[in-house]
């Protein structure tokens, strides 16, 4: 796995000294053909891209993705169409890697040898669950590692340092560092200095890891957390779908500027 | 899949907090594995400090008022014939419902963590109100999570809360119920784990939420032990314990005590929400035979769709309108130690009638869901048979609900 798509993708933005820019929208927002232009577009400009599968019951997520989730649904999107736009979007975009993001309950129910066979059929490179923490993640981690899917370990400023050393240990290519005590969509409610601090004691413990910060980050905040590997945006991004779809706009152009300004500002 | 005797059913869990191996642990984001990590430990040891159980038992007395009275309805079994139905009256406890036993519990918690700020969710408004109560008692600020829908129809528990001090917050997301309450109170906790603390309202949620509040309301069964032996001389030998369940904690709570008994002796009822008689949507996860599904942090039988999306629930009893329930039901559904059955809107109503019209007792919509289970099977019982149902509400709270569709209350 040393050389996954994700890993190699590092290596060229910490090469080009700058962090990646990781995008999240959710699938199907607004509708399967809408969101796949939307990720073909943007990811122009994005290093990695998140692909959210609409949950309806999403505990950990604010108003933005909830609000983009809850469309999603509503327009009919089903699992099997998440995995065909990831298809569809990694034929086109070969070397770009792509992370499924959700919550565990889509995988239980699909089953999780199935999910992940899928997975590696649509060459999805990494998979985010989010209420599925360490060391309940273990065994599925290794499934994931063993078809050279990433499972990428979460840490937040809550996670004590003995058990950032144990999830560092048990991590692949990519951890994902929470800002701070959110949902997502939140407001950054801590200094950068502050997150770039907690950040650096996750790099001191293992500086070969890709560490990624994401969580209240937006075109305001972004280039203020530039030293991290990889930075997250979401909910602004979903916030720029609802939009443009009330004012009646083209989300694709709407969207895809959003992300060259924060590509911009990082780079 | 086996029961344990002698060992509490909220203790017969595994490392990872499964009962059975598969119902129950802890689906949480990564920010809150620590605060629910501290609450485990301190709960453990609060548990096994004697000060603080004597705490407890204080306030048990002499805030929630135990023991509630158990009490013969001899015109019911009369006018149905067959089994003697009883009634556990846990309504007459303060606030008028068992959600007193948690709320109390939680905020005691929560004063002996240092924290000052207590938020919880609610269905029907009662573990709202007895949060707010124990939130005033304890000089803690509250918030309180209810989906619109349910405020709209369960004004006078709202109106309880505003005037105990606490915030309503409104949730319009989803069905606008108890389901997207808690998930909206979990998001908050998620935000504010630093300085709040968190009481789910029912034997729902991640593991150690399941345990605080089953540990809190078996005091029910522990007082109707005491009653029975009491009133019987001995354990007598054909007892129903009929329960209403949405959650859980009001059904385990009725329970607890008694789980080790054979079920030839003592068998376990529950009885959920069925919803409108013509209607496909319901909140029977266990009597209708829903699929394990995780939700709000626990793995469960749940109302869902085969891609996993949680479904829409239907009853007129806002309490135990959840698609999910409980773990330790799903375990003693599993172990076939509980039974679990329905009973629709309109069984509930004509329960409530009934019930209302034979006896000096009003028991809310939630508990008349378990009245017409005992209506069903009183008349196909023997005389000895004694049917205790637990009355754990009181239906001032359904005035408007019970005024629409009875044209009076
Ligand atoms: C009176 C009453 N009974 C029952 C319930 C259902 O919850 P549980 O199954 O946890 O007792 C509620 C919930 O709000 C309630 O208010």
């Amino acid at each position: 796995m040393r050389d996954s798509l994700i890993h190699q993708t590092f290596k060229i933005t910490k090469s080009e000294n700058r962090p990646a820019l990781i995008t999240y929208t959710v699938a199907g927002d607004n509708t399967k053909k809408k969101s796949l232009e939307i990720l073909n577009s943007i990811s122009k400009y994005a290093d990695i891209c998140e692909l959210g599968f609409p949950h309806n019951t999403p505990i950990a997520d604010g108003g933005q993705i909830q609000t983009s989730a809850y469309r999603a649904i509503k327009n009919g999107i089903k699992i099997k169409d998440i995995f065909s736009i990831a298809a569809e979007f990694k034929k086109i975009k070969k070397n770009k890697p792509i992370i499924l993001m959700g919550y565990y309950n889509m995988i239980y129910q699909y089953n999780e040898n199935r999910f992940i066979k899928e997975c590696q059929k649509s060459k999805i490179d990494g998979l985010i669950v989010v209420d599925l923490p360490f060391p309940e993640n273990k065994t599925f981690a290794k499934k994931c590692k063993k078809k050279n899917i990433n499972f990428i370990q979460l840490i937040s400023p809550t996670t004590s340092s003995s058990r950032i050393k144990q999830i560092i240990r048990n991590s692949h290519d990519m951890i994902y560092y929470i800002s701070m005590l959110s949902t997502t969509g939140g407001k950054l409610k801590v200094s950068p200095k502050k997150i770039l601090k907690e950040y650096s004691k996750i790099k001191k413990q293992n500086s070969s890891k890709n560490v990624v910060i994401g969580f209240g980050i937006t075109e305001k905040t972004i280039k203020s957390l530039n030293k991290a590997d990889g930075l997250v945006v979401g909910s602004v991004i979903c916030k720029a779908i609802t939009d443009s779809i009330n004012k009646r706009q083209n989300t694709v152009t709407n969207v895809t500027n959003i992300v060259k300004r924060l590509k911009n500002r990082i780079k | 899949m086996k029961l344990k005797k002698k060992v509490p059913l909220i203790d017969q869990h595994d490392k990872y907090g499964f009962w059975g191996g598969k119902f129950g642990g802890s689906f949480i984001p990564e920010t809150l594995k620590k605060p629910i990590e501290d609450l485990t430990i301190k709960f453990e040891k609060l548990r096994k400090d004697k000060k603080f159980l004597k705490k407890r038992d204080f306030y048990f007395q002499n805030y929630v008022g135990s023991p509630t009275s158990l009490v013969e309805l001899k015109n019911l079994s009369n006018h149905l014939g067959g089994a003697q139905i009883w009634a556990k009256v846990v309504s007459e406890a303060n606030g008028g419902a068992h959600k007193i036993y948690n709320a109390t519990v939680h905020a005691l918690i929560c004063k002996s963590m240092g924290k000052k700020y207590i938020v919880g969710d609610t269905g029907a408004g009662y573990a709202g109100k007895m949060l707010s109560m124990a939130a005033k008692k304890f000089g803690l600020k509250c918030k309180i999570f209810m989906g619109a829908k349910d405020i709209q129809r369960q004004k006078p528990n709202c109106d309880a809360i505003r005037k105990n001090g606490a915030e309503i917050v409104p949730v319009y997301s989803g069905s606008q119920t108890l389901v997207d309450a808690v998930s909206e109170c979990m998001r908050y906790w998620v935000s504010n784990c630093d300085s709040t603390h968190m009481c789910v309202g029912s034997t729902v949620g991640p593991n150690i939420f399941v345990k605080i509040c089953g540990w809190s309301t078996a005091q029910i069964s522990r007082e109707l032990k005491n009653q029975l032996i009491k009133k019987f001389k001995k354990m007598p030998k054909k007892i129903k314990l009929i329960n209403c369940v949405g959650g859980g904690s009001s059904a385990y709570g009725f329970w607890s005590e008694f789980i080790d008994y054979s079920k030839k002796q003592i068998e376990l009822i529950g009885v959920e929400a069925g919803g409108p008689k013509n209607s496909k949507l319901h909140a029977a996860p266990l009597s209708r035979n829903a699929k394990i599904g995780i939700l709000h942090g626990a793995a469960s039988y749940v109302c869902q769709n085969n891609e996993g999306q949680i479904n829409e629930t239907e009853s007129i009893s806002a309490g135990l309108d959840y698609p999910g329930v409980s773990p330790i039901h799903c375990f003693l559904k599993d172990t076939r130690r509980a039974r679990y059955t329905f009973a629709t809107d309109e069984e509930a109503l004509n329960a409530y009638k009934l019930v209302t019209k034979f006896e000096k007792l009003n028991p809310s919509l939630e508990p008349s869901h378990a009245f017409a289970e005992a209506i069903k099977i009183a008349p196909k019982l023997s005389k000895d048979t004694i049917c205790i149902v637990n009355s754990c509400g009181d239906a001032k709270k359904d005035r408007d609900i019970l005024k629409k569709r009875l044209g009076k209350y």
